[in-house]
Order: C-alpha cells, then sequence, then structure tokens
C-alpha cells in the first residue's frame, strides 16, 4: 500500500510540474547563447580598445561610429542567442511531445519580458543621453531580474542564474571600466556553465 | 493507523481525479482539452471524473466562446484546494514523512 501512496506522490509532483513549469527549456541554447555572447563581447572590445597604444591601457573613447557599429554588434549578438535559444529550445518541445506555444510558455515570456524589455528601453534611453558606461551593468541587472521573475514557470534553477547576473551587474557599477569583460562574463561563461549543467542534469 | 486512513480523500483514490486536482491547484485554470493532453485519456474518462468532482464542489467551470467554438475553463474551488492539501497531508503522514 505504501508503494501506492508514494506513486501517487510522485504523480501529483510530475503533474504539477508539468502542467505549470515550462520544463523543455534546453540547456544547449544557454550553451550556444554563451558562446554568441562571448563572440560578441571580443567583437566588441576590438572596437572599444582599437588604436590605443599600451601604455593608455583601459582609457578608451568612443566615437559617433564605432558606438554605432557596438550597438550593430549588440543586436546581432542579441538576435542570434535568441534564435539558437528558439531553435534548441522547439526541438527539444518536439522530442518531448510537448506544445511549444502553449499558456505556459506565454506565461513564461510575458514575466520574462516585463522586465527585460523595462531594462532595454532604460538602456536606450541612457545611450541616447551619452552614459554608455552604465549600459552593461544595468543589461546584466534587468536581465537577472527578468530571470529571477520568469523562474516561478520554468526550470527552477533558472532563478539562481538570475540571481548570479544581478551581483554581478551590481560589481560592475562598482567596477564601471570593466563592464565589458563583467558582460562577458555574464552573459557568456555563466550561460554556458548553466547550460552544461542543465544539459546533465535533465538528460532525457 | 486507522485514524491516518481516515483524513485521505475518497474522491481522491482514483488516479485521474488526483492528476485534475494536482493540476487545478498550481494553475489558476485550465481547459478540458489541456486537461485531457496533460492526463492522456478520453473525453468521456475525463468528463465523467471532471462531474464527479464538481458534484463534491471541489471545482467549478466557466464556458465561453473562442473562434466560435466552446471552450471550458475550469478552475479549484477553495475547498477543493483545501480537500487536496489535507488529502496530500495524509498521504505524508502515512509514509512517516
Amino acid at each position: 500500500m505504501k508503494e501506492k501512496y508514494l506513486a501517487d506522490l510522485k504523480d501529483i509532483k510530475d503533474i504539477m510540474d508539468r502542467s505549470s513549469r515550462f520544463i523543455s527549456l534546453s540547456g544547449r541554447s544557454g550553451i550556444a547563447a554563451g558562446i554568441i555572447a562571448l563572440v560578441g563581447a571580443y567583437l566588441a572590445y576590438t572596437i572599444v580598445f582599437a588604436n590605443q597604444d599600451y601604455m593608455n591601457y583601459h582609457s578608451s573613447v568612443l566615437t559617433g561610429g564605432s558606438l554605432s557599429q557596438l550597438l550593430l554588434i549588440a543586436v546581432g549578438t542579441l538576435v542570434l542567442a535568441v534564435g539558437t535559444g528558439i531553435y534548441f529550445t522547439t526541438q527539444k518541445t518536439k522530442k518531448q511531445k510537448q506544445k511549444i506555444w502553449d499558456h505556459q510558455t506565454k506565461r513564461l515570456l510575458l514575466n520574462l519580458l516585463i522586465p527585460l524589455a523595462t531594462g532595454g528601453i532604460l538602456c536606450c534611453m541612457l545611450l541616447l543621453k551619452g552614459y554608455v558606461g552604465l549600459v552593461a551593468p544595468l543589461t546584466l541587472i534587468f536581465y537577472g531580474l527578468a530571470l529571477v521573475n520568469a523562474s516561478k514557470y520554468t526550470l527552477k534553477e533558472v532563478r539562481s542564474l538570475g540571481l548570479l547576473e544581478i551581483l554581478l551587474g551590481l560589481l560592475s557599477v562598482q567596477f564601471i571600466g570593466y563592464g565589458l569583460i563583467f558582460w562577458a562574463f555574464g552573459f557568456g561563461m555563466l550561460h554556458i556553465v548553466y547550460g552544461t549543467v542543465m544539459e546533465f542534469k535533465y538528460k532525457p | 493507523m486507522k485514524e491516518l486512513l481516515k483524513n485521505l480523500d475518497k474522491a481522491f483514490e482514483n488516479k485521474i481525479r488526483l492528476g485534475i486536482m494536482s493540476a487545478l491547484v498550481v494553475n489558476d485554470f485550465l481547459d478540458f482539452n489541456t486537461l485531457k493532453d496533460l492526463l492522456d485519456v478520453t473525453d468521456g474518462n475525463l468528463a465523467s471524473h471532471l462531474k464527479s468532482l464538481e458534484k463534491k464542489k471541489y471545482i467549478y467551470y466557466e464556458k465561453e466562446f473562442l473562434n466560435r467554438k466552446p471552450n471550458t475553463k475550469y478552475f479549484a474551488t477553495e475547498s477543493g484546494t483545501e480537500a487536496f492539501k489535507k488529502h496530500i497531508n495524509a498521504i505524508e503522514q502515512l509514509l512517516g514523512k
């Protein structure tokens, strides 16, 4: 009889998870997004610190031209990262025979997008006013907040990833000259580590 | 032991009814087809279990039209959620947790 109740509890937990959380988030999409972010950060690095001599290390002046190049890299990185994320996650939902576009995904995306869009708009406003240095820390902070907010509707590990991103963002405000390095660590390394862990933990 | 068994809810002895309730307590609402996919049961089977939970006032439904097709949303009632929690507690006590 005990076995029956143990099985019941397991069923209950399984149904609760499947009905309320989007569990097909692919670890591979995290790894891919991380690699893309690292490439993007490297490209940005070559622009920000172009033509500098060795003695003036880490003092850089952004011209209008290099700023628009940076924006182009940023947008390109974002589109590629989101694109591969959608691709890998769709693959995984197909494998698990789940629907990609149901009310769970909608709820997940909505809760992710509220802080994320707020941060995005804020960063654009700051960029227009010339506060370039704050953009890297703020993208980390708002991305972290978005992850924490969305973690209720997907794998619970997303919450700790979010908290780490927030922490990195705050640190990066303190060391504002190293924004790009913090950014590469937060969006690049953390995604790769997180994606790898998820890939092994939730192996089908 | 007898005391403990008394706390178990007969309504949740059936796996499908237990499944319906598990899903409804963690969601604001679910529609008929989502429940059907989730629990992997036939229309008739699901409908009869939903009806019996409804009779106990553990769940209620709202009918609406989506693109002219009828769509039924199911919600857990407060007493249903309460009964479900009690049932889980009883199981956990039985298992000595």
